[in-house]
């Protein structure tokens, strides 16, 4: 069981807890989302606490990471999406840090399962379009029909658009969710490797099973890439979907 | 412009298709033959706890706990972002860039400043060169002019005293050639008397004394 490489997505019950027949309990995953909020509230209000002119190594992040998303938001979703900005902001650092924290070894990583992944795409897809009817009404559902196509293609271009629009949060948690699972599923399935070469080839397996601990040091600086780049990725389509909401094509 | 994008999207269905087959394939994998009574008894246990077999993320009894508690972190965490977190690195970053522009402004303004004054002292060090010239060439004309005047009122003097002096010398000239017509015919007419035994008449005298003078003149 200590090299089975799914053991380490399993949801381990911490705090039993149970509200109106579901079951609620705060779990290993319900730890690492507290973690993480609470590390980007802190970096956010710890950074900022000298409010120094010269930035310290902390406020540095800080602001990093805030001009870095304040960046992302005004390139691709525009200037008048400002107003979105904390949720975009939010959407990033919980991603991010959920990514990052899993990369320490031992911890639990809340962004390999689909059902987080996707309550938070379905969180991001519910916004857009609460916010193109809002902002569009009616003329919002002109939105699935190319404007300067032919009219007879109707038929079959409305449907496509249509279900390519339902599939944005599919697409979206699934990129995510995948990605994370997959990575740290090869890490463990590359260190098992080597605890199955010690056991079946003692002294000898010593030194065969240092290739895959060489392998998976590499590994480990690809899936902090990859950590990082879905985050980027889930939060630059969140701003693209923004954008379409806002402009309608 | 559809086909990319449909392209996209087919791609996108394809691998949820795939992954939903592979991972849907391990839970009734587990569930075949002897484990299919554990299972079905696991049902009734609590979310994750005893359910070992399958995916995990697949374990639908964790699902409301997840996503219970990713509401309350995630709605929490943007709450205190978007009231306390980023308000506060925004008027950090606000601040610098008004620190910033409000510094650069005021060196502009500075600057301006610095050179309105060197201007102003240029113009004064030009206005008092010019003054300076001004009143020189006044005070040059003024004291050539003066010099002239006294220069001619020393030579109109002197000529003055020349003239005086001329005049004198003549007077005396004319008074000492007087006095020495006398004398000589005194002492012509005392030797003619010694010599001659006569006594001379004036008249031949002074004659003979003009014409001795007319000859030594």
């Amino acid at each position: 069981m200590a090299t089975d490489p799914l053991h380490q997505f399993r949801i381990e019950q911490i705090v039993p807890l149970h509200l109106a027949g579901h079951d609620v309990s705060f779990t290993n995953s319900s730890v690492y989302m507290v973690v993480a909020a609470v590390l980007i509230t802190a970096l956010l209000t710890v950074g900022t606490a000298s409010r120094a002119l010269v930035p310290g190594r902390l406020q540095s992040v800080a602001e990093l990471l805030y001009e870095f998303v304040s960046g992302m938001v005004r390139d691709n979703a525009g200037a008048e999406a400002r107003p979105y900005f904390p949720l975009v902001f939010s959407v990033f650092a919980f991603v991010l840090f959920g990514n990052m924290i899993g990369m320490i070894p031992g911890t639990f990583t809340f962004t390999s399962h689909i059902i987080v992944t996707f309550a938070l795409a379905a969180t991001v897809f519910v916004f857009v379009t609460v916010l193109a009817l809002i902002r569009h009404g009616m003329h919002f559902f002109s939105f699935f029909f190319p404007s300067g196509a032919p009219i007879v293609l109707a038929p079959i271009l409305i449907p496509i658009e249509i279900i390519s629009y339902l599939m944005r949060p599919v697409s979206l948690s699934i990129r995510l969710f995948a990605n994370m699972m997959a990575g740290h599923t090869m890490l463990k399935v590359f260190a098992g490797f080597t605890i199955t070469m010690i056991g079946a080839l003692g002294a000898v397996g010593w030194l065969a099973g240092a290739v895959p601990v060489a392998i998976n040091v590499a590994l480990v600086g690809f899936e902090i890439m990859v950590a990082f780049l879905q985050a980027y990725v889930f939060t630059i389509l969140t701003c693209l979907y923004i954008r379409d909401a806002i402009e309608l094509h | 412009m559809v086909n990319p994008r449909l392209m996209v999207w087919l791609k996108g269905l394809a691998a949820a298709a795939v992954l939903t087959v592979a991972l849907g394939g391990t839970p009734s994998f587990a569930q075949s033959g002897e484990e299919t009574a554990h299972a079905t008894d696991a049902v009734e246990h609590e979310a994750g706890v005893h359910d070992e077999k399958g995916l995990p993320q697949l374990n639908t009894k964790t699902f409301a706990s997840q996503i219970f508690w990713l509401a309350i972190t995630f709605g929490t965490l943007y709450v205190l972002v978007a009231k306390v977190g980023l308000p506060r690195v925004g008027a950090v970053l606000d601040a610098r860039e008004a620190k910033i522009s409000g510094d650069l402004d005021k060196a502009t303004q500075l600057k301006a400043e610095t050179d309105a004054i060197v201007a102003a002292y240029e113009k004064a060090v030009a206005e008092a060169r010019a003054g300076a010239h001004k009143l020189l060439n006044e005070t040059a004309v003024t004291a050539d002019a003066a010099a002239a005047k006294r220069i001619a009122d020393v030579v109109a003097g002197l000529a003055v005293k020349q003239k005086e002096a001329e005049a004198r010398i003549e007077g005396q000239k004319q008074t000492a050639l007087a006095n020495v017509r006398a004398v000589a015919a005194e002492a012509a007419a005392a030797a003619v008397a010694k010599l001659a035994g006569v006594e001379p008449d004036q008249a031949g005298v002074d004659g003979a004394v003009d014409a001795a003078l007319k000859e030594r003149a």
